[in-house]
C-alpha cells in the first residue's frame, strides 16, 4: 500500500520523509518537482502522477503537499482519504498544520506516522485511540515530563481499539458533563448575470463536541428529518435506527468530531440570502473601466448577515484600480490581480458599495469576459433549510448533562457571474 | 528507482546557501556528500551522539533518539550509529524503545549483522504479557527486512496467528505481507496461516488478513468461499481501511462465482426502451430461464448498501464501484447520490470521483442527468476538475437539456483561463456531432468565436469546425470562406492545417479563393511547419487535379520547394504526390486513379469522449485512473457463463473431519476428544454383551444413543466455541469417563425391561437397495499395472462371506500381449480393516477381463483398505476408498417408527444443514434419486409430500442412520442426518448436500 510519504513545502523543499517498507530514494519526488514547475497554480498539480517505478499521489493542504509513494495497485481514494486524515490528526495535535509545527513535533509527528500505518496498511486512525497511545503535546505536559522524566507515549493498548465501539475510550471523566451540537449549513450557488440562480444546494454538517463521562448513549431527532436527502455518518451513529426511525442513535467519541454530514434535498427551493448588484464594464479603446458593487440582503428571516468578505479575480489587463467602499476596507493585488473586500456586517438600511474605476493596460484591448465574484458570509443562528432539532437523549448513564445546539449558516461556492 | 536520475538541491532550507551546491545522485547519502560545511556540523552532532547514547541516564538517552529521529526525517543519514543505538533496545522507558525501533527499521536493512543483536529482545516480547508489547515486537521483528531470520520470522507469524488478543492476530495479518515481499518462498507456508486467520471471526483482524490474501495469493479464490458469508456480516463492523480492502476482493469474488444480473434486464436498459414493447422479444424471454440471483450474491448488496453513508471517501467509491459491477442494472442508480456528495470533499477526491463518474456517464447517461448542475464548473475549481466536468456534461448532453448546456458552455468559452476555453470548444463541438439538432446552432456559435481575439481559443474553433463541416459539407461555402481569409491572421499551426485541407477538400465550393490561397502559402512556405506544409503540398496536388490551369505552376513551385525540405517525411510525400498527379513516361497506372485517390469522400472523424475505454478498467483503482495497468492491478473476470458450485459457501455447524486436517495441535486434541466422546457413546463392553441377541441390537442402540444425548447434547455444541482453551477437553474427558457407569446403569434398566421394549420395537428388515447406476472406480491403471487394468464398484449387495462386510466387485483387465497369471490378493492392511479375498485367477488372456467379487469391513470408516494385488511376476499396491454412502445398508421401516427413532438420535447425534437446493430437484422424485445414488439407503414412505426420509445401517456395526430433507420456500431445503456414528454422520451430510445442490 502506502510506501513512503513526502513532505514538501510551497517553495518545493522535502522537509519530512517516512518509509514503511524499504527506502525509497527521494529523488522520486523529481517527477513531482516537474508537475509542479508545469501547473501554473499549486492546485492545478494532478493528484496521481505515474513515474516508471512508482506512482505518486498527492494531497495539498495547508499549504504542504503530503506526497505519499506507491508501488502498486491500490484504489487512490484510499491513499488520498489516508492523507487528509493524516492532516487531520496534525490539526488535532498541534492545533495547525504548518511546517513549522511539524518540525517542531517532528518526534510526535514520527511517533503518530508509525502508529497510524503498518506495512503501509492504516493501523489507527481514530484519533481517540491515537490519543491514549500517544498524548498530545501541551506546555504543561512537556515541563512534568522533563521533571519526572515520564513520556508522552502509552504503555497499554488503547481500550478503543479492541472494543465494539474502537472510537471512544474508556474510563472518561468530566466534571461539567456537556454536549454540544452545531449545525451548519452551507449555501453552494452560482447566480448569473441577470441575479437569477443558475444552480443553489444546501450542504450542511452537524459538528459536535461531546463532553460525558463514560458510556453515554445519546439519541438526537429532528423535527423534519424529510429534508435530509442524503447523509453521511461518523461510524457511531446506528444505520438501521436511522434506516427505520429517522432518529441518529450513537455512543459519541469523546471531545470533537464530525457527527452527521448531509445534503438538503433538491427539490427544496433554496433561499438566496444576499444579492449583487454590479456594474462592471470595460470601454473598447480607453484605459479606464468602471467598477460598482452593492451588497444587499434578502430571505434572512432578520437575521444579521456577518462576514461578509467579497473577492473577484479580476482581468489580466487591469493595471490597478482606485475604488470607494462604503464601508470596509478593500485590497488590490497587481500581480495575482485579485480584489478582495472585507465588508463586514451588512446593514438593511445603508446598504455596503464598491464602486470607482479600473486603470487598464494603454493599448491593450478590453477584456472579454467581467469576473466572477466570490462572496462569503455567515448568518447566525439560522440554519438556511430550516432544519430543526427536536430533542436529545441520553441513555446510560445517571447524571444530567448540560446539552447545547447552535445553528449556522454560510456561504459555501457562492459565485456571481457579472 | 529513479531512471532519469536528475539531480536536485539538498533540501536544508532556503536559510543555507551552501547547500545549493550539494548535487547528488544518492539521496540517502545526503547527510555525508552534502556541502563540506554541512558536513562538519553533523559529523559533530552525530560525534556528541554517541556519547549521549552510551550515557547512564535515561533522559540523555531519550534525547539523542529524538534528535536522531529528527535527522531520519530530514533524509539524513544517521546508520554510523547504528551500534550505539541498538544497545537500547531493550530500555524499560517505552518511549525510548519506540524510537530505537524507528531508527531499526529504517537501518536494519543496511546493517544486518548488527541487526541481529536485537533479535532475542523481540524473541523475548513476543511472549510478553502485554498485548501491545507482543504486538510491537512482531512488527518491528518482521519489518526488519535481514533474509537470514526469515525462519524466526515465520515462527512467530505461526504463532501470533493464534494469539488470543485479535489485536497482536491483526499484527500477524500485517507481518504476513512482510514476510512475503522478503522471501517470496514462504508463499505457501504463508497461505496456510492466511487460511486460519481467515476464519478469524474478529472484525479487527479481517481487513488485515483480506489485505494480505490480496497480496500474498489473490488467485486462492478456494480459501474465500467458506468465509465468503461471514465477511459479508461482518463488513459494516469491520474498520473503514478494511472495508475498502474487503469490498474490493469481494467484488473480484463476486464476478467469478455469481451469474450476471444484466442478462434479463438488458430490457431495462434506457437505449431499447422499444423492445419493451416488441411482443417477439418478450416471448423470447419468457421461454428462456428465469434468472434467479443467488441468495450471496444479493446478500453481498445488502450487506454494502449501508456503507454508502460512510464518511471515508473510499468507502463510498468502494460500494459504488461494487454496485457498478455486480448489481442488476437497475439498482445501480442508488449509488449516485452518495457519489455527487463526494464532489464536495476535498479537491483530490474530486478529481478521482469525476474520472469515474465520467467514465460511468459514458454508459449510463440516466444515472446522472438529474444531478447536471452538479457539474457545472466554477471559476476556483483547478484546471483538471474543470475539464473533467466538462467532460462529464458533454456526456450527459441530450437533445432535452442540450439548450441548458450549451448556454453553459456559453459562459466557459468566455473564460479567463483561454485553455479551458478551448477544451469547452472541443466539447461543443463533441455536443454538436452527437445531438444533430444542434449542429448548425453550434457551428453559427463557432464561427462567431472565430473573431475572438485570443488565438488558442480561434484555432480550436477552426480544428472543430472542420471537424464538423466534414459531417455535413454541402451548405457551408461561405463558413470555408470565411475561414480563408483567416489564414492571414491565424498563426497556429494545427489551425492553419485545418484550414488548409479544408480548402483543399472543398476547393470546387470555393473555386476562385482557392487559388487564392495557395498563392499566399506558396510564398510563406519555408517558415511554415511541418504540419503546414504538408496540408499545402495536398492543397496544392488536389487543385493541380481539378483546376490545372490556374495553379499548374504554382504547384510546380511548392513541389520544389518540397523536394529539398529539411524533413524527410515532406520530401517523400513530395515525391509521392509528383509521381501521383504530373503524369510522365516513368508513372504506372496509378496516375490515371490520382483524382479518384486525392478527392475520395472521406468520412467524418467521430468526436469521442476520452474516457471510451476506461471501462477496461475497475472503477476506483489506480489503474482506471491512470488509464493504463497499474502493477498488481487484478483484472476483473468476465461473469461465468454456468453457475458454479454454490454449496461451497456453505459452512458446517460441525466438522471433525476439517479439524482432523489442520495440523495445528489444538485441532487434534480437539479430534481425539471428539473420538473419545464417539468411544464413551458407543460404549464398547455394552456392544459385546448385544452382539449375540441380534433382535436387542437396536434396543441397546436406543438407549445408548438417549443416554449420550443426555450429556452431549450440550458439549457437542460447546465443543466447536472452546477451541481457544486447551484445557476444556481434558475436563470433558473426566465429566465423560464419570458418566460412564450411568450409562450401564439405563443399559441394565432397559435389560430389565427387555422384554416389554422387544414387543414394541421391531428389528428393521435389511431391504434391498434401490437400483442406481454402477459407478466404476479406477483402482488400478493400465500403465502403472504393466498391462493389468483393475476397476470396482460397489455392487450394493449383502455380501456373501459376512455381514460386516461391504460387497466390492472387481474387474480385472488383462491389456498386455501374454497372459497373466495367478493373480491374487497379498497383503493387507491397515488393520482393524479385514478383507475377504478373492480366489486366484489361474490366467487372464490378453484383452480378456473377468469379475469378481471381494468382502471388505471397513469397519464404519472412511479410511481406504489398502492391499496388494499379485500377479506371478509383480506386486501392485492398490487401495480401496470407499464413498461414506457404500457402507451403508437400506433398511425399511414405516414414517413412525422413523420417528421414533429419530427422536432419540438428537443432539450430538445430528447434524443438520440448510442447503440451497438445484431447482429441478424440488419435485420428490429427483431428491430421491440423488440421495440414494449417494448412499446406499432405503426410502421410508412420507406422508408429506415436502419431507423424504431415508434410512440405512452401517454394514459393520449396525448402526442406524436416518437421514431427512425437509423442502422449503425459495429453494432452500433443511438436511439431517441421524446416526450415533457422529464421524460418519457428518461426512454423509455433506455429501448429501453437496448432491442436492447440484442441478
Amino acid at each position: 500500500m502506502i510506501h513512503s510519504l513526502f513532505l514538501v513545502n510551497s517553495s518545493g523543499d522535502i522537509f519530512l520523509e517516512k518509509h514503511w517498507k524499504s527506502v525509497v530514494s527521494r529523488s522520486v519526488c523529481d517527477y513531482f518537482f516537474e508537475a509542479q514547475e508545469r501547473a501554473s497554480e499549486p492546485e492545478n498539480v494532478p493528484p496521481v502522477i505515474p513515474t516508471p517505478h512508482h506512482y505518486l499521489i498527492s494531497v495539498l493542504r495547508h499549504r504542504i503537499y503530503f506526497v505519499a509513494v506507491i508501488q502498486s495497485e491500490v484504489p487512490p481514494l484510499f491513499v488520498i482519504e489516508f492523507l487528509h486524515r493524516v492532516v487531520d490528526t496534525f490539526q488535532d495535535y498541534f492545533g495547525v498544520c504548518t511546517e513549522a509545527a511539524i518540525k517542531d513535533n517532528v518526534v510526535v509527528v514520527y511517533e503518530l506516522l508509525e502508529e497510524m500505518l503498518d506495512n503501509g496498511f492504516p493501523l489507527a486512525t481514530e484519533s481517540n485511540i491515537l490519543k491514549e497511545l500517544i498524548k498530545p503535546p501541551t506546555i504543561l505536559r512537556t515541563v512534568v515530563n522533563t521533571i519526572t522524566g515520564s513520556t508522552n507515549v502509552g504503555e497499554q493498548l488503547p481500550t478503543g481499539q479492541l472494543s465494539v465501539v474502537p472510537w471512544r475510550r474508556t474510563g472518561v471523566k468530566y466534571t461539567n458533563n456537556e454536549a454540544y451540537f452545531d449545525v451548519v449549513e452551507e449555501i453552494d450557488a452560482i447566480i448569473d448575470k441577470s441575479g437569477s440562480t443558475i444552480t443553489a444546494e444546501i450542504q450542511g454538517v452537524i459538528d459536535a463536541c461531546v463532553k460525558l463521562s463514560g458510556m453515554p448513549d445519546l439519541t438526537l431527532s429532528f423535527m423534519n428529518p424529510r429534508l435530509l436527502d442524503d447523509v453521511s455518518f461518523h461510524p457511531c451513529v446506528r444505520f438501521k435506527r436511522w434506516e427505520a426511525e429517522r432518529i441518529l442513535s450513537f455512543i459519541p467519541p469523546d471531545g470533537n468530531f464530525r457527527l452527521l454530514s448531509y445534503h438538503v434535498s433538491s427539490q427544496n427551493l433554496v433561499a438566496i440570502p444576499v444579492y449583487v448588484k454590479h456594474n462592471i464594464t470595460f470601454r473598447e479603446g480607453s484605459s479606464q473601466g468602471r467598477f460598482e458593487l452593492t451588497l444587499g440582503p434578502k430571505q434572512t428571516m432578520g437575521k444579521a448577515v456577518e462576514s461578509v468578505l467579497v473577492s473577484s479575480q479580476l482581468p489580466r489587463g487591469v493595471l490597478n484600480v482606485n475604488l470607494n467602499p462604503s464601508q470596509g476596507t478593500y485590497t488590490f493585488d497587481p500581480v495575482t490581480k485579485l480584489l478582495s473586500w472585507d465588508v463586514g456586517k451588512i446593514n438593511p438600511q445603508k446598504l455596503p458599495s464598491l464602486k470607482g474605476s479600473m486603470s487598464l493596460q494603454a493599448g491593450a484591448s478590453k477584456p472579454d469576459e467581467n469576473p466572477t465574484i466570490n462572496i462569503q458570509f455567515k448568518i447566525q443562528q439560522m440554519a438556511i433549510s430550516g432544519l430543526k432539532v427536536n430533542r436529545l437523549d441520553m441513555y446510560g448513564e445517571k447524571y444530567k448533562p448540560f446539552k447545547g445546539i447552535k445553528y449556522m449558516t454560510k456561504a459555501g461556492k457562492f459565485q456571481v457571474r457579472t | 528507482m529513479s531512471t532519469n536520475n536528475l539531480s536536485y538541491n539538498e533540501q536544508g532550507g532556503g536559510a543555507e546557501p551552501a547547500v545549493e551546491l550539494g548535487q547528488e545522485s544518492t539521496p540517502t547519502a545526503s547527510g555525508s556528500t552534502a556541502a563540506a560545511g554541512l558536513f562538519s556540523t553533523d559529523f559533530k552532532k552525530n560525534e556528541d551522539l554517541k556519547e549521549m547514547l552510551e550515557s547512564n541516564k535515561e533522559s540523555l538517552k531519550l534525547e539523542a533518539m529524538k534528535r536522531i529521529v529528527g535527522l531520519i526525517a530530514k533524509g539524513k543519514n544517521a546508520s554510523e550509529l547504528f551500534p550505539a543505538v541498538v544497545k537500547n533496545v531493550a530500555s524499560k522507558n517505552i518511549e525510548l524503545k519506540k524510537l530505537v525501533y524507528v531508527y531499526l527499521v529504517r537501518y536494519a536493512e543496511e546493517q544486518q549483522d548488527l541487526a541481529l543483536l536485537s533479535i532475542s529482545t523481540f524473541q523475548r516480547a513476543l511472549k510478553d504479557p502485554n498485548q501491545l508489547i507482543r504486538a510491537s515486537a512482531l512488527r518491528v521483528l518482521s519489518s526488519i527486512r535481514v533474509p537470514i531470520i526469515v525462519p524466526i520470522m515465520m515462527l512467530a507469524i505461526k504463532e501470533a496467528a493464534t494469539d488470543l488478543s485479535p489485536y497482536v492476530r491483526k499484527t500477524a495479518a500485517h507481518a504476513i505481507q512482510k514476510l512475503y515481499s522478503l522471501d517470496p518462498e514462504q508463499k505457501e507456508h504463508l497461505i496456510e496461516v492466511i487460511d486460519k486467520l481467515l476464519k478469524d471471526k474478529s472484525t479487527l483482524v479481517a481487513g488485515s488478513v483480506v489485505m494480505a490474501f490480496e497480496e500474498v495469493c489473490p488467485d486462492r479464490i478456494d480459501l474465500i468461499h467458506k468465509n465468503y458469508r461471514k465477511l459479508c456480516n461482518l463488513l459494516v463492523d469491520v474498520e473503514e481501511w478494511g472495508q475498502v480492502v474487503i469490498i474490493t476482493m469481494l467484488t473480484r469474488y463476486a464476478r467469478t462465482q455469481f451469474l450476471s444480473p444484466w442478462r434479463e434486464d438488458a430490457l431495462f436498459d434506457e437505449n431499447s426502451e422499444k423492445a419493451f414493447y416488441d411482443s417477439d422479444v418478450e416471448k423470447e424471454k419468457a421461454d428462456s430461464k428465469p434468472y434467479m440471483m443467488d441468495p450471496d450474491h444479493r446478500l453481498l448488496l445488502r450487506n454494502t448498501k449501508p456503507l454508502l453513508q460512510s464518511r471515508n471517501t473510499a468507502v463510498v467509491m468502494a460500494v459504488a464501484q461494487l454496485y457498478w459491477h455486480l448489481a442488476p442494472k437497475q439498482e445501480v442508480s442508488i449509488v449516485t447520490k452518495s457519489l455527487v456528495r463526494l464532489l464536495r470533499s476535498h479537491r483530490e477526491v474530486q478529481y478521482i470521483v469525476l474520472q469515474n463518474i465520467a467514465t460511468m456517464s459514458i454508459q449510463r447517461k440516466g444515472m446522472f442527468e438529474p444531478f447536471l448542475k452538479s457539474f457545472y464548473v466554477r471559476s476556483t475549481d483547478a484546471t483538471h476538475i474543470k475539464t473533467l466536468k466538462l467532460e462529464i456534461l458533454t456526456n450527459l448532453a441530450t437533445e432535452a437539456n442540450i439548450s441548458t448546456i450549451l448556454r453553459e458552455f456559453q459562459t466557459y468559452v468566455k473564460s479567463q483561463d483561454k485553455q479551458f476555453a478551448a477544451t469547452t470548444i472541443q466539447a461543443i463541438g463533441r455536443c454538436a456531432t452527437n445531438i444533430s439538432e444542434i449542429t448548425d446552432t453550434c457551428l453559427n456559435g463557432l464561427v462567431l468565436l472565430l473573431s475572438n481575439r485570443d488565438e488558442t481559443v480561434v484555432a480550436e474553433c477552426v480544428v472543430v469546425i472542420k471537424k464538423l463541416l466534414q459531417t455535413q459539407p454541402s451548405q457551408h461555402s461561405d463558413i470555408i470562406k470565411h475561414m480563408a481569409k483567416l489564414l492571414d491572421n491565424i498563426t497556429v499551426p494545427m489551425a492553419r492545417a485545418s484550414i488548409l485541407w479544408l480548402i483543399g477538400e472543398y476547393c470546387e465550393r470555393v473555386p476562385k479563393i482557392a487559388p487564392d490561397v495557395l498563392r499566399k502559402v506558396a510564398k510563406s512556405f519555408t517558415s511554415e511547419e511541418d504540419i503546414v506544409k504538408l496540408q499545402t503540398l495536398n492543397l496544392a496536388a488536389k487543385l493541380y487535379l481539378t483546376n490545372s490551369k490556374q495553379t499548374k505552376l504554382l504547384t510546380q513551385y511548392i513541389l520544389n520547394l518540397g523536394k529539398y525540405d529539411q524533413n524527410y517525411d515532406i520530401r517523400d510525400r513530395t515525391r509521392f504526390l509528383r509521381q501521383l498527379i504530373v503524369p510522365n513516361e516513368k508513372s504506372g497506372a496509378l496516375s490515371k486513379y490520382a483524382k479518384r485517390i486525392l478527392l475520395a469522400s472521406k468520412p467524418a472523424p467521430v468526436l469521442e469522449s476520452a474516457f471510451k475505454d476506461r471501462d477496461r478498467f475497475q472503477l476506483g483503482t489506480l489503474s482506471h485512473t491512470l488509464n493504463a495497468k497499474a502493477s498488481g492491478y487484478l483484472e476483473l473476470s468476465d461473469w461465468p457463463t454456468v453457475a458454479p458450485d454454490q454449496s461451497v459457501r456453505n459452512v458446517e455447524v460441525m466438522e471433525p473431519q476439517s479439524l482432523e486436517r489442520q495440523p495445528s495441535t489444538r485441532g487434534s486434541d480437539l479430534f481425539a476428544y471428539h473420538l473419545l466422546v464417539l468411544l464413551c457413546s458407543d460404549s464398547d463392553d455394552a456392544k459385546e454383551k448385544k452382539r449375540p441377541k441380534p433382535k436387542l441390537d437396536s434396543v441397546s442402540s436406543h438407549s445408548k444413543a438417549s443416554s449420550s444425548s443426555d450429556n452431549t447434547a450440550s458439549s457437542g455444541s460447546e465443543s466447536e466455541e472452546d477451541t481457544d482453551s486447551d484445557s476444556e477437553p481434558e475436563q470433558k474427558k473426566k465429566k465423560k469417563l464419570s458418566s460412564k457407569p450411568q450409562v450401564r446403569q439405563i443399559l441394565s434398566f432397559a435389560l430389565n425391561c427387555g422384554c416389554k421394549m422387544c414387543l414394541c420395537v421391531t428389528a428393521f428388515q435389511v431391504s434391498s437397495p434401490v437400483f442406481v447406476p454402477p459407478k466404476s472406480h479406477e483402482l488400478l491403471h493400465r500403465m502403472s499395472g504393466k498391462g493389468l487394468a483393475v476397476s470396482y464398484h460397489f455392487p450394493r449387495q449383502p455380501c456373501a462371506y459376512s455381514h460386516r462386510m461391504v460387497s466390492v466387485q472387481l474387474t480385472l483387465t488383462n491389456g498386455r500381449d501374454q497372459p497373466l497369471e495367478d493373480i491374487c490378493v497379498g497383503e493387507a492392511g491397515p488393520p482393524g480393516i479385514a478383507i475377504h479375498r478373492f480366489a486366484t485367477i489361474e490366467r487372464l488372456q490378453p484383452e480378456a477381463s473377468i469379475t469378481v467379487s471381494m468382502g471388505i469391513d471397513f469397519n464404519d470408516s472412511t479410511q481406504a483398505a489398502n492391499f496388494q494385488l499379485c500377479t506371478k511376476t509383480d506386486q501392485f499396491s492398490v487401495s480401496i476408498q470407499p464413498a461414506v454412502g457404500e457402507l451403508l445398508m437400506p433398511v425399511t421401516m414405516t414414517e413412525q417408527d422413523f420417528l421414533k427413532e429419530q427422536g432419540q438420535l438428537t443432539g450430538m447425534n445430528e447434524s443438520s444443514v440448510t442447503i440451497t437446493i438445484a431447482p429441478d430437484s424440488m419435485s420428490s422424485q429427483p431428491v430421491g434419486r440423488k440421495v440414494v445414488s449417494v448412499a446406499n439407503m432405503g426410502v421410508v414412505p412420507s406422508s408429506q409430500n415436502s419431507i423424504h426420509r431415508f434410512a440405512a445401517k452401517t454394514v459393520s456395526s449396525g448402526s442406524l442412520v436416518l437421514s431427512s430433507v425437509v423442502l422449503q420456500e425459495a429453494s432452500t431445503a433443511k438436511l439431517v442426518v441421524n446416526t450415533e456414528k457422529t464421524v460418519l454422520g457428518s461426512v454423509l451430510l455433506r455429501e448429501l448436500k453437496t448432491a442436492l445442490s447440484q442441478g
